[in-house]
């Protein structure tokens, strides 16, 4: 591939541009980590990319040639559903030999460490590897060890970068912008690696965020992220435009964090009494999967003038083809090229 | 109660506004309408007349602490007896520990407690709720609802929260709905098969004993949770000097913390348990005595908020028994006020400040309207003469459990008479 790699002191690699077409923008990125390594501009520039996929995969004809001959390794340590299928749908439309790598059946169950199994991954030449991992720096350990790009799908408590680029789409497309607009996330932010994602995007992209969650549910010196705390829903929704639910899993509202599911929808929830004192076109949003009756009632999540939830998975696919083909030329092509 | 009352002839003690003068009180509907030298020329004629005869009149008690039986201890006691024990002590309103069977951790049996209540209670009852599912000390009780059903406080009763987690997530759940978290502090492990203080009386006598880091311990990292967590943090009852001189500091450093003693942790000290008196067993256990003086000088100076009776009735079965064996707890609602009245024949503190540590800073605590003589408050007193020599006698006891640590002793001070809310619950004979 005659790549020139330059590896800095943080570990963030990346490589020189093979070739720059006139209608296409450097992304000197090798690896997708985090939202910290994205500029605004190139924030927008991937979001507008995507607009052209999302295009695209209207279209009944939806395959693509940008990434044909390339392997794709998805590597799944945590179970998944939609992200797995949309990382896999993304590379074949792009037109990527897409492998799928899930822990049952691997060596890791064998007690292979995450570093012999990525350099044996590794040794195979794919282009990118998709990782996800129950814990927090596993990508970013990952990069360090593989000539491929990695994409994190998800580690830990730390990061899901393209779930934020997807919830940033899901906005943008639907209001216009992100500049200015007050976003409540709300639920198990503790936990949420989606929260985190999105409190780094949205504050680069000039929106106000709040988070809203009983003190159990949130880390330590969380207002030193750039957001709004609140504990209490009706004072965190006030004149929000957007309100992202977090989900809550089971085993923490049993009494550890919450006290009940009964107690945590009466002050928590998402209905509709608590919804009113957002803004009266304010945009439900969910990471998925969602637990009815806990973090959201049904009436609301199904509102389809409100409910944004299944755009966003819809968005998901787009945004990871314009990361992965982002990523892997180490450009961004034009959005009026992709589209052609 | 649309009935006018005139107390007149009282001697006035409000904590509230330090207030000790001859005067009067006028009652209506319930509630203190107007104090001061009102009836000078006779009491108005639409009025029934209590004639308190010089004595004092003072703000009911508030009792942050007491065992009612209700619900499935109702051989050891029910709310119908234990609220009359309450009244007969001078006390007005009473918070009803959780350690009830089944725990008082559900919305329903909350309600269930304060239908109970308003049906034969005779004074204002409380419920409080437990902090963990079961008093377990795993998983935290539906802390936001339970407020709403009523709960004043939270509390596991007699039990500590070993796993500090737990306590961690509690305080800082709670910190929300601004409830108030009541722990008992001992480290079961340290307390170990420990039933008396730990020294030289648990020595000769061959009993496990108790350290006073066993509370202090626990104390001090709890103080240090509520530091980190913000929250309402009371330690229920402490006994030692190092946990005074714990609570001195934190209260220093400004943190939203308050404590209490059950009168037997300034009255007695461990030698009372003399020949394996299974009424002196307590939890935390009686002390030396110079953690007896400790305490003393932590109510005077006022880092120990308040009083509170920790009535634990039991039947002679569970206290007729080997030192080791037998229950835990004292009966004490009947007790509580004639033995703080003994730090203020002794100089140890002043009337006003005896009610301020059993009525105002109670009634602060659990932000009730209560604990003052203040026009528009709860037509809530207690009427008593603080010098009439008595001895207490466990067997007249209203309560339905006699396990007093008090019985036969001498006392000086009697309370006459006992009013909720306008209606006298109380008159002595």
């Amino acid at each position: 591939m005659g790549v020139d790699v330059v590896v800095d002191r943080l570990g963030e690699t990346y490589s020189e541009p093979l070739m720059t077409s006139s209608a296409a923008t450097p992304f000197p990125h090798r690896h997708l980590l985090g939202i910290e390594y994205l500029s605004p501009d190139e924030i927008s520039a991937l979001l507008d990319l995507s607009d052209a996929y999302v295009d695209l995969n209207r279209r009944p004809e939806k395959k693509l040639s940008r990434m044909r001959g390339r392997t794709q390794i998805n590597l799944f340590f945590e179970t998944s559903t939609r992200t797995k299928t949309s990382f896999e749908l993304a590379g074949k439309r792009l037109g990527a030999d897409v492998i799928n790598m899930s822990v049952e059946g691997s060596a890791i169950k064998k007690g292979e460490t995450l570093i012999d199994t990525a350099m044996t991954l590794n040794a195979m030449q794919p282009d990118a590897m998709v990782i996800r991992h129950s814990d927090s720096g596993a990508a970013d350990l990952l990069s360090q060890k593989v000539n491929g790009s990695v994409i994190n799908a998800g580690d830990g408590s730390h990061a899901h970068p393209t779930q934020a680029l997807l919830d940033a789409l899901t906005i943008r497309r639907r209001l216009g912008r992100l500049q200015g607009l007050t976003v409540a996330i709300c639920g198990d932010i503790l936990h949420s690696r989606v929260a985190r994602s999105n409190i780094q995007l949205l504050n680069k992209m000039g929106a106000l965020v709040r988070v809203v969650a009983p003190p159990t549910l949130l880390p330590a010196a969380v207002d030193r992220l750039g957001v709004e705390v609140h504990h209490d829903m009706v004072a965190g929704l006030k004149n929000a435009d957007i309100v992202m639910m977090l989900r809550l899993q089971s085993e923490r509202m049993k009494g550890a964090f919450v006290p009940s599911i009964r107690e945590y929808f009466r002050y928590y929830g998402l209905d509709r009494d608590k919804l009113a004192h957002a803004n009266p076109d304010a945009l439900i949003m969910h990471p998925g999967p969602m637990n009815r009756g806990v973090e959201i009632d049904t009436e609301v999540a199904d509102d389809i003038n409100r409910s944004v939830i299944r755009e966003q998975v819809e968005m998901g696919v787009a945004v990871r083809m314009a990361c992965l083909d982002a990523l892997v030329h180490q450009e961004l092509v034009s959005p009026t090229e992709a589209r052609a | 109660m649309a009935e006018n009352i005139a107390f007149t002839n009282a001697r006035l003690l409000d904590p509230a506004s330090g207030t000790d003068i001859p005067g009067d009180v006028l009652v209506k509907n319930g509630a203190i309408a107007d104090i001061g030298s009102l009836f000078a020329n006779g009491a108005p004629d639409d009025c029934s007349i209590v004639d308190c005869g010089g004595h004092c009149l003072a703000p009911g008690l508030i009792d942050m602490m007491a065992t009612l039986g209700e619900p499935g201890r109702e051989h050891k006691e029910t709310i119908a007896t234990g609220t009359q024990a309450a009244a007969a002590g001078g006390i007005t309103t009473v918070v009803a520990s959780p350690d009830t069977r089944p725990i008082m951790d559900e919305i329903a049996l909350v309600e269930f407690l304060d239908r109970q209540a308003q049906a034969s209670g005779v004074i204002n009852v409380l419920p409080s709720a437990s902090i963990t599912k079961g008093m377990a000390g795993t998983e935290m009780t539906e802390i936001g609802l339970l407020t709403e059903a009523g709960a004043a406080l939270f509390t596991d009763g007699y039990r500590s929260i070993s796993n500090p987690q737990v306590l961690r997530r509690a305080l800082s759940y709670a910190s929300h709905f601004d409830a108030l978290i009541s722990h008992h502090t001992e480290v079961p492990e340290l307390a170990g098969d420990g039933v008396m203080n730990d020294g030289e009386t648990a020595t000769r006598l061959g009993l496990g004993g108790i350290p006073n880091i066993a509370e202090t311990i626990m104390l001090e990292r709890d103080l240090r949770i509520t530091e980190l967590t913000g929250g309402r943090y009371h330690a229920a009852s402490i006994s030692t000097s190092e946990s005074v001189a714990a609570m001195r500091v934190a209260k220093d450093k400004g943190l939203r913390v308050t404590c209490g003693v059950a009168p037997y942790h300034f009255s007695l000290n461990e030698y009372e348990v003399g020949h394996y008196r299974t009424f002196t067993k307590v939890s935390p256990p009686l002390r030396s005595e110079a953690d007896r003086e400790a305490i003393v000088a932590g109510l005077a100076d006022g880092t120990i908020d308040i009083i509170a009776s920790h009535h634990r009735p039991e039947d002679p079965e569970a206290k007729r028994l080997p030192f080791a064996q037998a229950a835990y707890g004292a009966a004490g609602l009947e007790t509580m006020f004639l033995i703080g009245l003994e730090l203020y024949h002794k100089g140890q503190l002043s009337l006003l400040d005896l009610l301020a540590r059993m009525a105002l800073r109670p009634a602060d605590i659990l932000g009730l309207p209560q604990g003052r003589l203040a026009r528009g408050a709860p037509a809530d007193m207690v009427i008593f003469n603080p010098d009439t020599p008595a001895r207490i006698d466990a067997a007249a006891f209203q309560s339905k459990s006699k396990n007093s640590p008090f019985d036969q002793r001498p006392v000086q001070g009697k309370v006459l008479r006992t009013v909720v809310g306008g209606v006298t619950v109380f008159e002595a004979e």
